[in-house]
């Protein structure tokens, strides 16, 4: 059948079972709108292009499809970039759709015109421009399939106007071919023999478990694997969701602010069972001391992560999932076999944890005259239960909600961990709350992260979307005051957010309920009040000012090195 | 230690760009660089001289072949395999000098392809040290213009490094 490039374009979504696309309309899309118009997908029209690429991206790590985005050329195009690096840092599937200026004014310098296609060429999974409207059916296939197989990343498809105005034949394709792709999806059986051998037979594993646990959806079969080798967990800022927060096993995270005990049992390890990782500097600290002492397994999917900061002894390349799945059969009957010095063995290294987990928890000094940020994450994980979708900002809420929030399911976890991009979190709470309407889902993100996208509110009050805000107030941008405080001698260089606005009455002035807590005893009643509303709502919540994150393994150190907090009575985490 | 990666790459709009980007990106240079398309017209062999460490290398190689166009990578500095380059030297010549020129460009078996009234050109191909000495020998007359393809290479014998097999994933 014929049809006109654009409406090519919706069909080929439709067959790929897209449900919403998350854009902003623009002159050489306007036929693409057209179609929208009435075409069975939600469009959410977003405020700004950057939120559209960030909602595309909480859609899809919130339910493991692709996400999706659309935005005119030039300036529309340009403002995606920093959702699109985010997504190819944090490995998240997205497909990300830019029209472009008709062909012969391609390289002409036209009103609106940028050279999309090479700005995103090095932060993209893949990219394309369309040169032929009859080649738009597998051009999007491959995009949907490239974006959603191997290591996912975004993919980016730029249209020309004129291709969208055009006719040319439908159909659909079956398959894909491409010569040049062929992921890697299971291992190598003789590997996975020799690392299930390694794990029974260390004295001190520790398994490392990183995003590709939550890609691969291996959060179950990893829980089976650390319990059937009784061996600790702990996970990544991307890993969080993919290992329960609250289990005998858990370290929870590790690295620059990890827990004490993860970093110390890393160090102490004979055996790290590194999976979906890729040694990211803030994770290892100084290198040569990363995990020193231990043999180090790998398993990845792709292959270039492998050797890449740390040489490894065990390469096992393939999808988290079916090498966990491939490991069980091996630890079931190596356990049954195994002697009772064994069970000793490894009762006496997880004592060992214990004994750290009880000596050094993660915790803080509470105060009754000013609210103690991780007393907020406490409270919000008492009302939630731990079963809301947390969507955080970049900085210290970040680390904070990382550390204190109590974690069951994966993908209720979303955070701009590789990138680490300022406004991220209040968008990527629209796409989760699109892809989950029926689950509570709250954005905790800084004063100075919010300012970066809070243009979104409009969005959340058109749609109704049930989100609740949550903004860690502690009127500066705090990450970057802490480092200041410890490395540049206290002198507080413009990071002072305290002429910020009243974000209850801006939400307000957007129709949206807004609240502002300021005393530690009136907390816990007003989170209960604001989450049990059924719309949207922004809660303020002032903290203390001048609270830091610690532990802290400082820039280029080990992470045996981490200054860790002085308090005078400390409350601590409990792991129960 | 000079580095030579042999690809083979679909032959489309971009791809180059793609390769090149991944070192400029590193801040790396490409010492030299030669592309043309195959006896199969989609396709493209990519030679590439980089003077990096071998581990480096072996990083980039797994990032190059990763590329959705890229078909298949190969290290080819182990020694097992032929290298060429072409050069062309145009040399400013006096009347006197031409039997003499003529002679030492034979010892290379440079051809000459070009001969003006007071200039040749030379067409020689050889490894890349041959080249060098060929330009180094023509320094002590007048050298008007050097222009160089960079190196192709290929594995020796029958054992190619890139087997391009049917297709790949499907959905």
């Amino acid at each position: 059948m014929r049809m006109k490039g654009a409406q090519i374009f919706v069909e080929c979504l439709l067959r790929e079972n897209v449900e919403v696309i998350f854009g902003i309309p623009g002159g050489v899309v306007l036929s693409i709108y057209d179609q929208l118009y009435d075409a069975p997908i939600k469009h959410v029209l977003m405020r700004h292009e950057q939120a559209a690429a960030h909602a595309a991206d909480g859609y899809a790590r919130a339910s493991g499809k692709v996400g999706v985005c659309l935005a005119t050329s030039g300036p529309g195009a340009t403002n995606l970039v920093t959702g699109i690096v985010t997504a190819h840092m944090d490995s998240v599937p997205l497909v990300v759709f830019t029209g472009n200026v008709p062909t012969h004014l391609i390289g002409n310098d036209a009103f609106q015109e940028a050279d999309i296609v090479g700005i995103t060429r090095p932060c993209t999974k893949h990219n394309y421009l369309v040169r032929r409207t009859e080649d738009l059916p597998r051009i999007i296939k491959e995009a949907f399939y490239i974006a959603s197989t191997g290591r996912p990343g975004p993919v980016l498809v730029d249209m020309p106007k004129d291709l969208l105005l055009s006719d040319a034949e439908f159909s659909y394709p079956e398959t894909v071919s491409l010569r040049g792709y062929r992921p890697v999806v299971e291992a190598d059986p003789h590997q996975i023999e020799a690392a299930a051998r390694a794990l029974m037979e260390a004295q001190r594993p520790v398994v490392y478990a990183g995003g590709g646990i939550i890609t691969s959806g291996a959060s179950a079969e990893l829980l089976e694997v650390a319990e059937l080798a009784e061996i600790p967990v702990t996970t990544t800022l991307m890993g969080i969701g993919g290992f329960p927060t609250v289990h005998r096993l858990s370290l929870g995270m590790l690295g620059m602010h990890g827990t004490w005990y993860a970093n110390t049992a890393i160090s102490h390890a004979d055996l790290l069972f590194a999976i979906g990782v890729r040694f990211d500097d803030r994770v290892t600290g100084k290198l040569e001391e990363f995990a020193a002492d231990a043999k180090k397994i790998h398993v990845e999917i792709d292959p270039s992560e492998i050797n890449k900061n740390v040489p490894v002894d065990l390469p096992i390349l393939g999808d988290a999932k079916l090498v966990l799945q491939q490991l069980k059969p091996h630890l079931v009957k190596m356990r049954a076999e195994m002697p009772p010095e064994w069970h000793r063995e490894r009762r006496a290294w997880l004592d060992q944890i214990e004994q750290w987990k009880r000596e050094h928890p993660l915790c803080y000094d509470d105060d009754d005259e000013v609210i103690k940020p991780q007393r907020l994450i406490e409270e919000i994980a008492r009302v939630t239960q731990g079963d809301a979708i947390i969507s955080v900002d970049v900085g210290q809420h970040q680390m904070w909600a990382a550390q204190f929030y109590r974690f069951k399911r994966p993908r209720t976890w979303l955070s701009s961990s590789g990138l680490g991009a300022m406004g991220f979190g209040f968008p990527a709470a629209i796409g989760a709350q699109m892809a989950r309407p029926d689950q509570l889902v709250v954005a905790i993100v800084g004063d100075g992260g919010f300012q970066m996208t809070m243009q979104e509110l409009a969005t959340v009050a058109e749609h109704r979307l049930p989100i609740k805000v949550v903004i860690v107030n502690n009127a500066y941008l705090g990450m970057v005051r802490q480092w200041q405080q410890i490395f540049f001698n206290g002198r507080y260089s413009a990071v002072d957010l305290s002429l910020s606005p009243d974000f209850a009455r801006l939400a307000e002035a957007f129709g949206i309920v807004g609240y502002r807590v300021t005393r530690p005893a009136a907390l816990a009643d007003t989170i209960k009040e604001a989450f049990s509303i059924p719309g949207p709502v922004v809660l303020d919540v002032h903290v203390a000012p001048e609270e830091n994150v610690y532990p802290m393994v400082p820039p280029g150190a080990s992470i045996k090195e981490m200054i860790e907090g002085q308090y005078k009575s400390p409350k601590t985490f409990q792991l129960t | 230690m000079n580095q030579t990666i042999s690809l083979l790459v679909e032959n489309k709009s971009g791809v180059l760009a793609r390769i090149a980007g991944l070192f400029s990106a590193r801040g790396y240079n490409i010492e030299s660089l030669s592309v043309a398309k195959t006896d199969d017209p989609t396709l493209s062999h990519i030679t590439m001289v980089v003077n990096l460490e071998p581990r480096v290398v072996a990083h980039l190689l797994k990032l190059l072949d990763k590329m959705i166009d890229v078909i298949s990578v190969a290290n080819l500095s182990d020694g097992k395999t032929v290298e060429r380059e072409l050069v062309l030297l145009k040399v400013r010549v006096d009347p006197s000098q031409r039997m003499e020129i003529l002679k030492e460009a034979e010892l290379f078996r440079a051809r000459v392809i070009d001969v003006g009234s007071d200039s040749y050109i030379f067409e020689a191909t050889g490894d890349t040290e041959k080249i060098e000495a060929f330009i180094e020998l023509f320094r002590k007359y007048e050298i008007e213009e050097v222009a160089r393809t960079g190196a192709v290479a290929m594995a020796r014998g029958l054992t190619s490094p890139h087997r391009v097999t049917a297709t790949g994933g499907s959905s």
